[in-house]
């Protein structure tokens, strides 16, 4: 299957010119860039893990420097998704305005729903990933040494120390 | 008790019919206080009545006065009761209508009470012999009485957050045929379109709880729908459960029952009224459920330009009782709507400042005082090929509902929700790649449909449908034809 989250993923995997043009719009917005990557693709996972801090005083025509955070993102997670957030912090908004999916597993196995029948006929449900059978960093074919990926957040790790992985930029 | 000074017209509390103008209605130095209500009416009256007394008349029966002149007034401090015509001015182009601006006072309603403010506004002067017609075309509510709402109890914001959905219009369809699927049938219209690439399906206005599917089992099989096709996409889905009823203690039922079984989303019609509207306003506020709201039957009074209640006031009604979704109209559809009148619609949903426009009809600026924005929703006869008309008019921060559009698609459900929705990211792409996707959006269509047969499909059975009639209701000042 395929993972159609974020703004563009009905598209055809986006080329590096089309993620900078984006990014180039973006910035032109006034939008921060952000670069999250996850191994736990749950819809409800609203917190991919961050790589590095939000870049939040590019220039509008400093598209490379996000995109060498995406190159390096991927260089460091190929086994994982990686997305990029825009974000606006304008009045009314402080939101997400803009967040596409840049770098997917190539095998994306997605998620087996599970049913518990309760009286009435009701069922509750719930989707369980595939890929999380594994622990967080051995997702996706992914062996545990090539990246640091433990960040704290995430199932089974108890509370975050809020640190940035000493690998990550800046 | 009174003085001569308190009442200067000799005859102002003599028995008898006293014209509303002289009854203090009629006020032309009144400079509104930031605390008022203001109203503004375009009234038609009958040949011979003259235009101040009309508005004033409007003034007074809409707020303190009755048709004689009563002595019991004067137990009160009348004066700040009375809501007071302030200005009158033509119609330009249209001889025998006027635009009445009127204040009324903050006192005169009822905290938090969408009800009462509408019985006072709009409760008795609408049949009113001495005016041929009348229409509520505006009203600017102070912060001090906005504050008193809740509005929408997520807003266009805490949705996208709570579906992870940014950057592009969200895209559904309602279920169709609108009535006699069973609930099985209608179950897999439900996932199809899901699965296909839709955020969002809806039941229709008029699907409550028939004989031929109740409301439990549309359901119990809209979850299995939504939930498989949350599984086979990785996305948050949702059916809006139509929980419209007889009574609102059955809308509660419903809509208890919803969320025990994990829908995200509960839809009601207009036509429950606006104090049931603003109950499940609450309630859906205290139990994170987002709220649609589906303007069934507005069109018997907000679509004639002389009489009613305009749309914008209906708009701005529901979003202070509070609704997460509201139709406000398409612009290419099948439904009424001019450009400049919808385009004033959506300002009244989603901006945090109105600021008074003659061309999208705004007569008044509205602060919203950080009240969240409602997600307007485009639907009726809208489809893949106009999807960068749709982007130009209506902007990202909407629904846009293809029913037929989805389901009358040639290669079937799931492929119709497909073509919308890499329609409207094609179009989205290359907006921010900083093409002019307006006037190059047919291209665009056609070179995302190389890669998708199903967009292919879609811009050929549907090339040349269009709905090109000329609006009833339309601003005074320019007239603009629908684009297809």
């Amino acid at each position: 299957m395929r993972i159609t989250q974020g703004t563009f993923s009905f598209l055809p995997d986006f080329t590096d010119e089309q993620i900078e043009a984006q990014i180039l719009y973006a910035l032109g917005q006034g939008w921060s860039i952000m670069v999250e990557h996850t191994d736990d693709p749950h819809p409800r996972n609203s917190l991919w893990e961050m790589w590095g801090q939000p870049l939040f005083d590019l220039g509008g025509d400093e598209v490379d420097v996000a995109m060498r955070e995406v190159r390096s993102a991927r260089e460091k997670f190929p086994k994982e998704y990686i997305k990029v957030v825009c974000y606006d912090r304008s009045l009314g908004r402080q939101t997400t305005a803009l967040s596409f999916i840049v770098h997917r597993p190539d095998d994306e196995p997605g998620f087996r729903v599970e049913r518990q029948e309760k009286a009435d006929r009701q069922i509750r449900y719930t989707l369980h990933a595939y890929a999380t059978n594994d622990p967080i960093g051995r997702r996706y074919g992914a062996t545990g040494s090539e990246q640091a990926t433990s960040n704290g957040a995430g199932e089974g790790a108890g509370e975050s120390d809020g640190t940035v992985p000493e690998d990550s930029p800046e | 008790m009174a003085t001569k000074e308190e009442t200067p017209k000799k005859d102002r509390w003599a028995s008898g019919v006293t014209p509303y103008a002289e009854m203090g209605y009629w006020d032309a130095d009144y400079e509104p206080k930031p605390t008022d209500i203001l109203c503004a009416f375009r009234i038609t009256p009958q040949e011979g009545v003259d235009s101040i007394e009309a508005a004033a008349a409007v003034a007074g029966e809409s707020s303190t006065a009755t048709w004689t002149v009563v002595w019991t007034d004067r137990l009160t401090p009348h004066e700040h009761y009375q809501a007071k015509a302030y200005s009158v001015e033509d119609v330009p182009g249209t001889p025998g209508q006027f635009i009445a601006k009127i204040a009324y006072d903050i006192d005169l309603f009822e905290e938090g009470s969408i009800a009462n403010l509408t019985s006072s506004i709009i409760g008795n002067v609408f049949g009113f012999k001495a005016l041929k017609a009348l229409r509520l075309e505006d009203m600017r509510i102070p912060p001090h009485y906005l504050k008193t709402f809740q509005g929408p109890p997520h807003g266009i914001v805490m949705e996208r957050e709570y579906l992870d959905k940014f950057g592009r219009p969200l895209i559904g369809a309602t279920t169709k045929p609108k009535l006699g699927l069973s609930a099985k049938n209608y179950g897999r219209v439900v996932y199809e379109a899901l699965r296909g690439g839709l955020d969002f399906t809806k039941d229709d206005e008029n699907i409550n709880s028939q004989p031929f599917m109740r409301w439990r089992d549309r359901y119990l099989h809209s979850m299995e729908a939504v939930n498989r096709a949350s599984a086979v996409t990785g996305e948050v889905k949702g059916h809006y459960m139509n929980v419209t009823a007889a009574t609102v203690e059955e809308m509660y039922e419903r809509a208890e029952f919803a969320k025990e079984i994990g829908s995200i989303i509960i839809m009601m019609d207009l036509t429950v009224g606006y104090t049931a509207m603003s109950s499940m306003s609450k309630w859906a506020r205290a139990n994170g459920m987002i709220l649609h709201l589906h303007r069934a039957g507005h069109a018997t009074y907000t679509r004639q330009k002389t009489h009613g209640v305009s749309f914008r006031v209906i708009a701005k009604w529901c979003r202070m009782l509070g609704v997460d979704h509201i139709h406000a109209g398409t612009v290419v559809g099948k439904l009424e709507g001019d450009p400049g009148m919808i385009r004033g619609y959506y300002d009244v949903c989603r901006q945090r400042f109105n600021k008074a426009n003659p061309e999208t009809g705004i007569y008044f600026d509205q602060d919203w005082a950080s009240l969240p924005g409602v997600m307007p929703v485009a639907s009726g006869g809208i489809h893949a090929g106009q999807m960068h008309q749709l982007l130009h008019y209506l902007g990202e921060d909407v629904i846009l509902q293809f029913g037929g559009g989805t389901i009358g698609h040639p290669m079937g459900i799931a492929a119709g929700a497909t073509a919308n929705r890499v329609a409207v990211e094609a179009i989205i792409q290359a907006r921010n790649e900083g093409q002019d996707y307006y006037s190059e959006g047919p291209d665009i269509l056609v070179n995302a449909a190389k890669g998708c047969p199903e967009l292919d499909a879609a811009l050929e059975v549907w090339k040349d449908i269009t709905f090109e009639f000329t609006s009833t209701d339309t601003a005074d000042v320019i007239e603009t034809p629908t684009t297809s």
